[in-house]
């Protein structure tokens, strides 16, 4: 929970309207349909009514980070494609960067625009997903969720085409990418971004103008810009209540000053923003897309002096950061000069997004707090590491 | 004693209209010819009646249970069950077996007594409400003078069943989805019941068959006189309707068993052949709200159609509620879930209001009707607007609750 009393929600409406022995305790979790994984929420409902919430991390804790401190660089590459196991190409490419800069490894541009190309269709997935998946915390039943996975299972075919497996992709490598794309494969991503526009037109038809969702999503879980710049919540959660933040244009990495794509930008910040925020996220994602398709030059798709074998980066200290889909992804790693790291640490933004939870759901429904964890749109992989 | 003689009497004496029946005429023609006193002759009927019934529904219940699944996997672009047999007919029986040879677990904070009890009350009143509707011309299991009376009054059997499974189960889950469901149903069966007394205003009895015969002939040669097509009857069938979904617990108002949230709500801690009691009693009961649905507004047993008569009629009746579940099905597939404060504002707001306005709506159609039945304009004339203006005002109070016009995006400027 965030520290500062003025600008938290928490102290204002922890003080419970009724006596304690009053209250239900129910623990949402960790075994729970809609906690997305192992999450566990420790609910004190007055009727039905949040009095208090307290989140419990943890259930999927891996290690990996001490992990990673334990290995050579290139080998926890697939490590963190197990973090967000939804968009597993970009962690890669946070990780990669983080150590490219460590190193000074250049980037040749093919593999820049590979890696854009791959970033912006693991945000599709994400964002399509992530639509499928609010709608079931809403009881819709799967229907929203399955037409959703049908438009990843494409997306997903063209990453099993390239890197060889649908998921856990394992493609970065320090100075570019594992392989090149192979014949035919861009034109195939032409094709289904072309496809994209009108399924999302569609989505958007069934899913906005429900009446049903709209009642669900306006006005719940809403929060004041100052307060979630101070809970450092990042990505659609920040934009959606109207803060201009997106690493893609306030720090721009890789070639993304080269596309000309718009940050949108939401008012209130309630769920239904959060929802909006993606659908028009993902249009720009598909503008971005169309672009990098087009100029993709010909080239190396990985730096031709790139070391795989006892890769050992000069001593020093590195933080690169990404606007994963998620949000602001970055990874910080200390080298002694030896071929493992020092220091591993991943700033993790399904995580941080995840501590403002609280502050969110009090006073309302227990029904709402389900649609709100939807909204902030978690992966436990990500969040326990 | 011929076959023929079995039948009451009706106009269409042919064989399939009395088919349902031939067990209990069998039954009781076996007794006689060998001599049984008269009481057990009756009983002995009315017991394989009743066999008869359930036996029907419990295979509606195994058939439902897989054209649900089926249903909704088509809906949401899969394929469903088709491992167990072909096309995955064998799924509710292996459903079925895997249910009966689970353990069966009782919490240990549970009230044993009660938390057995419930699935087996959730059960027995959607059984006994079966029992009234008429199904065919020659086919009412029970002839209830009071039928309509009898179903509500064993309809409401389901809550305490509902608030007993939560209370006893000892647990919380179980208890939040108790609670809401004693708020839901307690609130959606006053609307449900309410629209219910246009149509026994306008057919002057309270007995299901009687209802049915009511609706008898053709507005124009063509159009059936069912309820549904007078205005009152429209307004009352359409709140019958939306209630009668919340009645049966089904989407977008499964807020007992909300999955996202509560988990299973009532049935959270039950497991095994209770577990599908209770799924058995939610079908047995959508079953049972669908059927008298079709018998105070689409006509019972009715052909929809002049010259559809010689079809057994029965058939008419199962193929009205194939609609009406499947319609259900449809509902299910593609709503979200509303929440409890939104479900109750409608119920009290919407749904009571409409109700209570169908009886003064009924009223008026009695009252302007020709001596000979029919219904001139000036019925529709002063029925329609009672009823479409209060509609139109809901509409617009409820849909600027959730109106997104006030919402626009900006782009940030890079």
């Amino acid at each position: 929970m965030i520290s500062d009393p003025a600008t938290s929600l928490t102290s204002a409406v922890l003080a419970p309207a009724v006596d304690d022995d009053q209250l239900l305790h129910v623990s949402l979790g960790p075994q729970h349909p809609s906690t997305h994984g192992v999450f566990r929420m420790n609910v004190v409902l007055d009727g039905e009514t949040v009095v208090r919430l307290k989140p419990v991390f943890g259930y999927l804790h891996r290690n990996h980070e001490k992990i990673a401190e334990g290995t050579s660089y290139l080998a926890s590459m697939p490590y963190t494609d197990r973090l967000d196991y939804i968009c597993p190409l970009s962690n890669n490419w946070a990780y990669a960067r983080a150590v490219e800069k460590l190193a000074g490894i250049e980037v040749p541009e093919r593999a820049e625009f590979i890696r854009v190309i791959l970033a912006e269709l693991t945000r599709l997935i994400n964002h399509t997903a992530f639509a499928g998946f609010i709608l079931g915390d809403m009881g819709a039943w799967g229907s929203a969720l399955m037409y959703a996975f049908r438009e990843r299972e494409k997306i997903l075919d063209l990453f099993e085409e390239l890197t060889g497996a649908r998921m856990m992709a394992n493609f970065m490598r320090f100075g570019g990418c594992r392989n090149d794309l192979p014949d035919g494969w861009s034109a195939k991503v032409s094709k289904l971004v072309d496809e994209y526009g009108p399924f999302l037109d569609e989505m958007e038809k069934f899913l906005v103008g429900n009446e049903i969702l709209l009642s669900r999503t306006l006005n719940v879980g809403s929060l004041p810009k100052e307060v979630l710049i101070n809970g450092g919540i990042t990505g659609p959660m920040l934009r959606a209540a109207g803060v201009p933040y997106d690493i893609r244009k306030v720090d721009p990495y890789g070639i993304y000053e080269r596309f000309d794509f718009r940050i949108p930008l939401g008012a209130t910040g309630d769920c239904y923003d959060r929802i909006m925020i993606r659908f028009l996220e993902m249009r720009e994602s598909l503008k971005i897309l169309h672009q990098a398709l087009d100029q993709l030059p010909d080239g190396s798709f990985i730096h031709p002096k790139a070391k795989i074998r006892n890769f050992k980066p000069p001593l020093g200290e590195a933080y690169a950061r990404i606007e994963g889909p998620k949000g602001e992804l970055g990874f910080h790693l200390i080298s002694d000069g030896s071929t493992r790291p020092y220091r591993y640490r991943i700033r993790p933004p399904s995580f941080i997004n995840l501590t403002l939870i609280e502050d969110m759901c009090l006073g309302l429904d227990l029904a709402d707090v389900v649609v709100i964890l939807g909204s902030i749109d978690i992966v436990l992989g990500e969040v326990d590491r | 004693m011929s076959l023929l003689d079995m039948s009451s009497g009706g106009p269409s004496l042919w064989a399939p209209e009395w088919l349902p029946r031939l067990p209990q005429r069998l039954v009781e023609m076996l007794l006689q010819y060998f001599g049984a006193p008269e009481w057990l002759v009756t009983t002995a009927g009315w017991i394989t009646a009743a066999a008869t019934v359930v036996g029907v529904f419990l295979g509606g219940f195994a058939l439902l249970s897989l054209v649900e699944r089926k249903t909704l996997a088509r809906v949401q672009n899969r394929l469903g069950p088709n491992r167990a047999g072909w096309f995955g007919i064998l799924q509710p029986v292996a459903d079925g077996i895997k249910m009966l040879t689970k353990e069966d677990i009782v919490p240990a904070k549970a009230e044993w007594l009660l938390h057995l009890a419930a699935p087996i009350l959730i059960v027995m009143p959607s059984i006994l409400a079966l029992g009234v509707i008429p199904y065919g011309r020659e086919w009412t299991p029970v002839p209830l003078e009071l039928g309509l009376l009898f179903f509500f009054s064993v309809g409401a059997f389901t809550e305490l069943a509902v608030f007993m499974a939560g209370w006893a189960s000892g647990s919380k889950f179980p208890m939040l989805g108790a609670m809401r469901a004693i708020s839901q149903m307690v609130s959606y069966e006053l609307p449900l019941i309410i629209t219910t007394v246009g149509v026994v205003m306008i057919t002057g009895s309270l007995a299901l068959s009687d209802i049915v015969e009511h609706q008898v002939g053709f507005h124009l040669g063509f159009i059936p006189k069912w309820n549904i097509f007078t205005p009152w009857g429209f307004s009352a069938g359409i709140v019958f309707y939306i209630a009668s979904i919340a009645e049966a617990n089904r989407c977008p108002f499964d807020l007992p068993e909300g999955e996202s949230e509560i988990v299973a709500g009532h049935m959270t801690e039950y497991s095994g052949f209770k577990y599908a009691l209770f799924f058995m009693g939610e079908y047995l009961g959508l079953f049972a709200i669908s059927g008298l649905g079709i018998t105070l507004f689409l006509g019972g047993w009715q052909a929809p159609l002049p010259g559809l008569g010689f079809v057994p009629s029965w058939i008419w009746f199962f193929a009205k509620l194939v609609v009406v579940i499947m319609s259900y099905l449809w509902i299910r597939a593609t709503f979200p879930r509303v929440r409890i404060d939104q479900l109750m504002r409608f119920a009290w707001l919407c749904m009571l209001p409409m109700a209570l306005l169908t009886i003064p709506a009924a009223g008026i159609w009695v009252f302007t009707a020709n001596p000979d039945g029919s219904h001139g304009i000036l019925g529709w004339l002063t029925t329609v607007p009672l009823l479409l203006i209060p509609w139109i005002i809901i509409t617009i109070i409820f849909n600027r609750r959730i109106s997104p016009a006030t919402r626009s995006y900006t782009f940030a400027d890079s």
